[in-house]
């Protein structure tokens, strides 16, 4: 909903938030249900109340517990039977420079103010700890914003006795602690007050007034932030970006100016905005964003000015350029379809509003970002967060590499007549084994990142993946798959739960990554499951199949499999039997598995 | 601004906030004539009446405001009309 992109009208959001509300769930039919725990330091309703519309606009429809007024702690720590009935997938701790007990006076020793450093992150370490032990799920946890006033004013960051001092030391505390912590966030409320304004975020009269950590018109910008890092940590991030050339990447049209008239590089003003555009969007692929091209231009020309001597972005930091006069609707699906992905995952950004308005009522899924003028592209797409950073994996570094290596396959795949001597051509090894400590991230973020190739689209945390790998219950497997192009990473994970008494394994996720399809990788991970099942004694594998909106492809996937379907319900859900043949040979023959 | 303005504008705030077209306000409501009106509604409510005049109440006034009436005429004299 165009009201709740940013950047946003605050005070609409704050007055209109009933309607907004009503008509978000008019519009969409199918969310995801997250149980979201709000442990307050302060007051939260209206928090929650924003916090909720930003979410279902992402498509998470969140169920919420609030703590009593400032009982955040409590909650935790005595085992508050409603907050562990509730079950929460996450919990939010709600706290601010307000809830800090303790600060230094003027006459306290270095000592002493270590020492109630030490209390006061002892306090909320233990509850982390508590938590990590008790429920199992992620936790996002507030930083401390800055106080409001500065007894010893410029001297309240340098000496320890100065309570901008004190927060700092206690905040670097916090993010090491979630450095050393998988499934815990830092919700940065010290940048976000700050770009708010403190002046106006800390309003003493929503303090004293109604106990609210900061003051109520911008809750909308906090919320926001907020609901970034829990769509992230929930698999919605997106994870492309589609960029228009003139007048987006360069000043000028390439076409008609020329290339050397093109606005970029350090001697116009001009030139300078869009070097740092540049700057930053090579930056974004840095961390996994992938970067694309749609433009209306001759190829040419295109690739012509992203050769610009004094332009950051090359040509080859590109995954797919779309470049040619078709309407730019019809280009952002093929973009998709090369890179499969969802059109969801993809942003658009251009500065034409016409052709965002083609895009945004063609293909309502793409995210199509008002980006102002040119001096304002990198904060209206930084503020965004689309790519909200949670976790900075190797895969991610890597991606747009490993997508190129795709691309480049499919190029291949052309000249081979035969598919399986294709296959062979690949030089494929993978590897299938139990989950792994190193891989943990990568398989938590799969399971809620994978929409397309997955029978059950069972979300899990990383906790979760850890109780399972740690548990005699069930059998793990990720796999691994590298080719003479490159390593494509962790790409599929099944997990089976134990069935003793029938000497069965049940399939309770089975998915993989769309960019391996067609690689043999699905028979690779049944070899291994067969394995497994065989060390342990079991005989009977059983899969299931739950529709989605997305994952029609695998519908038919374990008859494919040699299973055989044995139940098929109203609503399309199927089950499917393989009983382990003795002579089960390896269905797998183009990759080299290394277990 | 006439009191008439200021209760015609002051209606559409509380309208918008409570997202009900039926509402009517008067110099005499208050809390208990308005079903979704209690005390965490109400901190939204004034932030939005504060926004549709370009005013701000200070502490003061928000303890002893007592009904619309009142809240209008804060609104009136802050304004200076």
């Amino acid at each position: 909903m165009k009201e709740l992109e940013y950047p946003f009208d605050s005070e609409y959001i704050l007055k209109k938030s009933k309607k907004i509300r009503r008509q978000l769930l008019e519009e969409r039919s199918e969310f995801l249900h997250r149980k979201i725990a709000v442990l307050g330091g302060s007051t939260t309703h209206d928090i929650v109340r924003v916090l909720e519309l930003f979410l279902l606009n992402q498509g998470i429809q969140p169920e919420f517990y609030e703590s009593e007024y400032a009982q955040y702690w409590q909650d935790v720590m005595f085992d508050n039977p409603q907050l562990t009935g509730f079950a929460p997938d996450l919990i939010y701790i709600h706290t601010s420079n307000r809830n800090v007990v303790k600060y230094p006076s003027a006459a306290s020793s270095e000592a002493e103010i270590d020492a109630m450093l030490e209390e006061q992150y002892g306090h909320f370490a233990a509850m982390w700890d508590k938590i990590a032990d008790r429920y199992h799920c992620p936790v996002i946890q507030n930083n401390f914003e800055y106080p409001f006033y500065r007894v010893l004013g410029n001297r309240e960051a340098v000496l320890p006795q100065g309570r901008i001092s004190f927060l700092n030391r206690l905040n670097g505390m916090f993010y090491q602690y979630a450095r050393e912590h998988e499934d815990f966030y830092i919700n940065d409320i010290n940048y976000i007050s700050a770009a708010y304004g403190l002046d106006r975020w800390a309003d003493p009269f929503y303090w004293h007034m109604y106990k609210y950590a900061m003051c109520m018109q911008a809750v909308p910008e906090f919320a926001y932030n907020l609901s970034n890092i829990v769509k992230a940590v929930f698999g919605k991030n997106k994870k492309a970006l589609v960029l228009d050339l003139d007048n987006t990447l360069w000043g000028g049209v390439v076409g008609d100016d020329g290339v050397e008239n093109l606005e970029i590089g350090q001697e116009t003003s001009m030139g300078q905005v869009y070097s740092e555009f540049q700057g930053y969007l090579k930056a974004q692929k840095d961390i996994g964003v992938m970067l694309n091209v749609n433009s209306k231009n001759e190829y040419d020309n295109a690739v012509a000015g992203l050769q610009h001597p004094d332009g950051l972005l090359r040509p080859d930091d590109f995954l797919v350029i779309k470049a040619n006069w078709e309407p730019k609707s019809g280009n952002m699906a093929a973009i998709a379809q090369e890179l499969n992905i969802l059109p969801e995952s993809l942003v658009f950004v251009d500065d034409n509003p016409a052709e965002r308005d083609i895009v945004s009522v063609q293909m309502p899924e793409v995210a199509v970002p008002d980006i102002g003028t040119p001096e304002q592209y990198i904060r209206v797409l930084d503020h965004a967060g689309f790519f909200e950073v949670t976790n900075l994996s190797e895969d991610d570094r890597r991606r747009s590499e490993m997508y190129r290596a795709n691309i480049e396959r499919a190029r291949q795949q052309q000249s081979f007549g035969d598919y399986q001597e294709y296959l062979r051509s690949l030089e494929m090894r993978g590897t299938i084994r139990a989950f792994e400590p190193i891989c943990m991230a990568r398989i938590a973020q799969l399971t809620n990142k994978s929409n397309q190739f997955n029978l059950t689209t069972r979300r899990y945390t990383q906790s979760d993946i850890e109780r399972f790998a740690a548990s005699e219950e069930y059998i793990t497997r990720y796999g691994r798959l590298e080719d003479k192009f490159g390593d494509n990473g962790v790409v599929s994970v099944v997990i089976g739960r134990k069935d003793e008494a029938a000497s069965a394994l049940h399939l309770e996720l089975w998915l993989m990554s769309c960019r391996v399809l067609k690689r043999d990788m699905e028979y690779a991970m049944l070899d291994g499951m067969v394995r497994a099942c065989r060390a342990c004694g079991l005989k009977t594998l059983f899969g299931y199949y739950y529709p989605t909106a997305k994952n029609a492809m695998v519908k038919e996937f374990y008859g494919e499999m040699g299973f055989v379907k044995t139940q098929e319900a109203a609503d399309g859900s199927t089950t499917w039997r393989f009983d382990i043949p003795d002579d089960y040979a390896d269905r797998n023959t183009v990759i080299a598995v290394n277990a | 601004m006439s009191r008439e303005e200021v209760f015609a504008r002051l209606n559409d705030v509380f309208r918008d906030v409570f997202d009900d077209d039926g509402i009517t306000v008067t110099d005499a409501t208050t809390a208990d004539d308005i079903e979704e009106w209690d005390s965490l509604e109400h901190i939204n409510l004034l932030a939005a009446v504060e926004q549709e005049f370009g005013m701000k109440f200070n502490m003061g006034q928000v303890v002893s405001m007592k009904n619309v009436g009142e809240m209008a005429d804060i609104i009136i004299a802050q304004l200076g009309a």
